[in-house]
Parts: C-alpha cells; sequence; structure tokens
C-alpha cells in the first residue's frame, strides 16, 4: 500500500506516467466514470479548503467512487482531542482512501504510519501540497509539451510559498531549465532551497526585484500572493504590495507564448483584465487539478 | 601534567573534541551515576592538540546514538581488569529516535505530544539532521530533551 505524501517520493518517471493517464482521462472520460465503482475516497480536511477538497471529491466522483469525509477539524473528532493516528485507523475502515489536510506540519506522514489504506496529503501547513505539484506540472506540460528547455519565472512570496518551493524541486530535475525568482528581499527563496536544490545540481538561477525586467525571457510565469501577514511592519506591506501585480502594461512585454499560472486564490495580483489573455493558464489549471487527482487516485488504489 | 589513574573495570569516552566534555557528561546523565567520573578537559593530543576525556570507573551502557550525535568520531572503549576489551569508533547514526524535540511549533509533535521525536541524518558532511515529519533542521545540540 503506498502513500503520496511528499512529491519528492514520485520519480519523473511515475510523474510521467500519472500525467499520461490524467490526459488520456481528458481526452476520453467516459472511459474512467466506473474506475473506482465502489470505492470510497474520505476526505479528511481539518482546515478549510475550497480547490483541493472540491476537485478531489469531484475527481472521486468523476471516476463512479463514493466521497465521505469533514470540512474542518470542528466537525470531527479533533475537536475532542482525538489524536490523528486515532482518526485514521478509524476512517481507514470506512474508506479505500483518504486524502488528508491538516494545518500542522507531518500529520499526513502521521496518518501514513497508521492507515490501512492509501494516504494522500492534500496539505500539510506551509510544508507539502504534492498534488498541487502535480497539478502544476501537468498544466506545464499541457501547455508547452515538455519539462525541459524551459524558462520559469517565480514571482511573489517565494520565502513561504510552500508550491513554489515544491515546483523548484519538482522541475529541477528536468534537463536545462532556467528558473528567474522574482521578489521583494523580505520574501526571497530560503537559502536551504538554493543551496540544497538549485546549487547542489547547477541549476541555473537568477534572483531579481523586477517583474517587468524578467518577464520578456520566461516561458512560464508561476504568480503567487504576497501576503499581508508575512510582513514585520505594515510600511513595508504597504510600499511592496503593488510591485508584483500582473497587468496588461507587464504583459505586453511578454513572450506571445508565455504561460502564467497561479494556484489560487488569487488577491490582486493578477489583475482580472489578463483573464481572457491566451496566456492565463490559472482557471485551467485549477481543472488540471481534478484531472491528475483522478490519475492519482487510480494509481494508488491500484486500478487500470 | 596531571595524572588520573587508570580505571579497573568501566567505560572510557576519548577524542572528545576541547570544551565538549560537560555536555556529553550533562546528556547522558553521567551526573546520577554514584561512581567516579573524570572529566579531563584539554589534555594533550597528537591529532587533535587538545581534547577532553570522561572516564567512568563502572561498566554502564552508554546510549551511542546521542554520543554519535553529539560527538562523532568519539573513541569509546570498554575497560575489563584494567584491559580494553572493546573499542569504538563512534559514527554520526542515521537515525536518532526520542533524544532532540523539535522545536518548530508548526510540526505536528508540537500539539500530539505522544509521538516519537525522530530525527534523520540527511546531510553527512554537515551533520545535519531532519524532523521527519516537518523536515525541520534541528538546532544542534539546542533541542535535547
Amino acid at each position: 500500500m503506498k502513500s503520496l505524501i511528499d512529491i519528492k517520493e514520485l520519480t519523473t518517471a511515475e510523474i510521467d506516467e500519472l500525467i499520461v493517464v490524467a490526459k488520456d482521462i481528458i481526452a476520453n472520460p467516459q472511459k474512467y466514470s466506473e474506475k473506482c465503482k465502489g470505492k470510497k475516497l474520505a476526505t479528511l480536511f481539518y482546515e478549510a479548503s475550497t480547490r483541493t477538497r472540491l476537485s478531489f471529491e469531484a475527481a472521486m466522483y468523476e471516476l463512479g467512487g463514493n466521497v465521505l469525509g469533514f470540512a474542518s477539524s470542528d466537525n470531527s473528532s479533533a475537536s475532542k482531542g482525538e489524536s490523528v493516528a486515532d482518526t485514521v485507523r478509524v476512517c481507514s475502515g470506512y474508506a479505500d482512501i483518504i486524502a488528508m489536510r491538516h494545518p500542522k506540519e507531518g500529520a499526513p506522514l502521521v496518518a501514513s504510519m497508521h492507515s490501512l489504506v492509501p494516504i494522500i496529503n492534500a496539505g500539510d501547513g506551509g510544508h507539502n501540497h504534492p498534488t498541487q505539484t502535480l497539478t502544476d506540472l501537468l498544466t506545464i506540460n499541457r501547455e508547452k509539451g515538455r519539462f525541459d528547455n524551459l524558462t520559469v519565472g517565480l514571482c511573489g512570496d517565494l520565502k513561504f510559498g510552500r508550491t513554489v518551493h515544491s515546483l523548484i524541486g519538482a522541475m529541477a530535475r528536468y534537463e536545462n531549465v532556467k528558473f528567474v525568482l522574482i521578489s521583494p528581499d523580505e520574501l526571497k527563496v530560503p537559502g536551504y532551497i538554493k543551496q540544497e536544490i538549485l546549487d547542489r545540481n547547477n541549476i541555473e538561477y537568477v534572483e531579481t526585484r523586477s517583474l517587468e525586467e524578467a518577464i520578456p525571457e520566461l516561458d512560464i510565469l508561476y504568480m503567487t500572493r504576497v501576503q499581508r501577514e508575512r510582513f514585520f511592519n505594515e510600511e513595508d506591506y504597504l510600499r511592496l504590495k503593488d510591485t508584483y501585480i500582473l497587468n496588461m502594461s507587464k504583459l505586453s512585454k511578454a513572450k506571445e507564448d508565455l504561460s502564467i499560472l497561479h494556484p489560487l486564490p488569487r488577491v490582486n495580483e493578477i489583475s482580472v483584465e489578463i483573464d481572457n489573455d491566451p496566456r492565463a493558464c490559472y482557471f485551467e489549471q485549477a481543472l488540471n487539478g481534478k484531472y491528475i487527482r483522478m490519475a492519482l487516485i487510480m494509481k494508488l488504489l491500484g486500478v487500470e | 601534567m596531571m595524572i588520573v589513574n587508570t580505571i579497573k573495570n568501566g567505560v572510557v569516552l576519548d577524542h572528545i573534541q576541547a570544551g565538549g566534555a560537560m555536555e556529553i557528561y550533562k546528556a547522558l546523565n553521567l551526573d546520577k551515576l554514584e561512581c567516579q567520573v573524570a572529566i579531563i578537559k584539554n589534555a594533550d593530543s597528537v591529532k587533535m592538540g587538545k581534547k577532553d576525556i570522561l572516564k567512568i570507573c563502572e561498566p554502564i551502557d552508554i546510549n551511542l546514538d546521542v554520543l554519535g550525535y553529539l560527538a562523532p568520531g568519539v573513541t569509546v572503549s570498554i575497560i575489563e581488569d584494567s584491559k580494553v576489551v572493546q573499542r569504538k569508533h563512534i559514527e554520526p547514526p542515521e537515525k536518532i529516535v526520542g533524544i532532540i524535540k523539535c522545536t518548530n511549533p508548526r510540526c505536528i509533535t508540537s500539539i500530539e505530544q505522544e509521538l516519537p521525536n525522530i530525527f534523520k541524518l540527511t546531510d553527512r558532511e554537515n551533520l545535519v539532521y531532519r524532523c521527519i515529519y516537518c523536515e525541520s533542521k534541528c538546532k544542534k545540540h539546542g533541542d535535547i530533551k
């Protein structure tokens, strides 16, 4: 029985395999509509989520399976003090596979140590969110048809953004990928990511504060939200909050085939005027999340 | 030169980095022993220049994981009838369980106290240990339970 806790557990061959299945699901949804008939997915969500939980549930329904679970810790025995291990021991008797989101880092790993069924980490605090990374990879693959020979710009909060760290780790495994890290000094990619992933593997990267200067060379632009709570003082936040708003003026300098991704939710970092531009992929990306989760559920359940 | 008698039965921890003996003394709970314990600081060493030595005049079980985490490279000699019957160079352990505590407030171990604290050696060159749950780097020596 295999779980998915961290994207690093998947080889590039396994990721490729998931992407092939996800693309086939997109092309032939009917073929997959009863693949998980009689199977149940438990969504154990200890904190709020819109896209992740609903896309997991939609994924299981579209595979012909059923869903049970809870959408906040208030509605579970966690509010009575039950441990993750106990909850999972119980729920793994009710379901064939479990997707878990938890505010504490490592909770899904604990779950996987005590579960009788596969666990999918649906986000553990600021730590891992492997299905978001798979979603990002499927989107990049569908847009570009490849993972190698790409210049990937990551913009906004690169310090705390778990999706950014995982995506760097996943993309760094492919040939000739260059990263352009666009952020204020306060929100730069942490040193350990640069040392342990980029420097150790001789990956080319540049750090810059200017989105406008960086945008012309990018093939992918991965936008993230600059969050008020990340700043020590309001003055810095106000100074920086609008620096990384992607609008038509900045986009006019970009390549015609740029792909703009965002893990969502968006606040104001991508101007709504961009939404109808063919380079905007973020809503497609959210939809891709459902397809890659379908492929993952099938893989972990051993459904061909 | 100061003379510290050889021991008849017991354990000698040699090649401790100069200044490191007290930390090992505390971490191995040697202060709780009834027997004689000699802490030798700044002894001359051909290899190390200066070194610390601990001599314990009683055969005791040493927690080698604690020792390997705190002071890799230390030599442990078991003495019986004034002879060295076993000598071991201590390597950093691959995994340490229940010795150091994760201090990351966002880690699951911060709210589920009964979970075992487990750290894995992720960088042998720089002796970096990370919590298996949240992957936080342990602050060397600061987090000993």
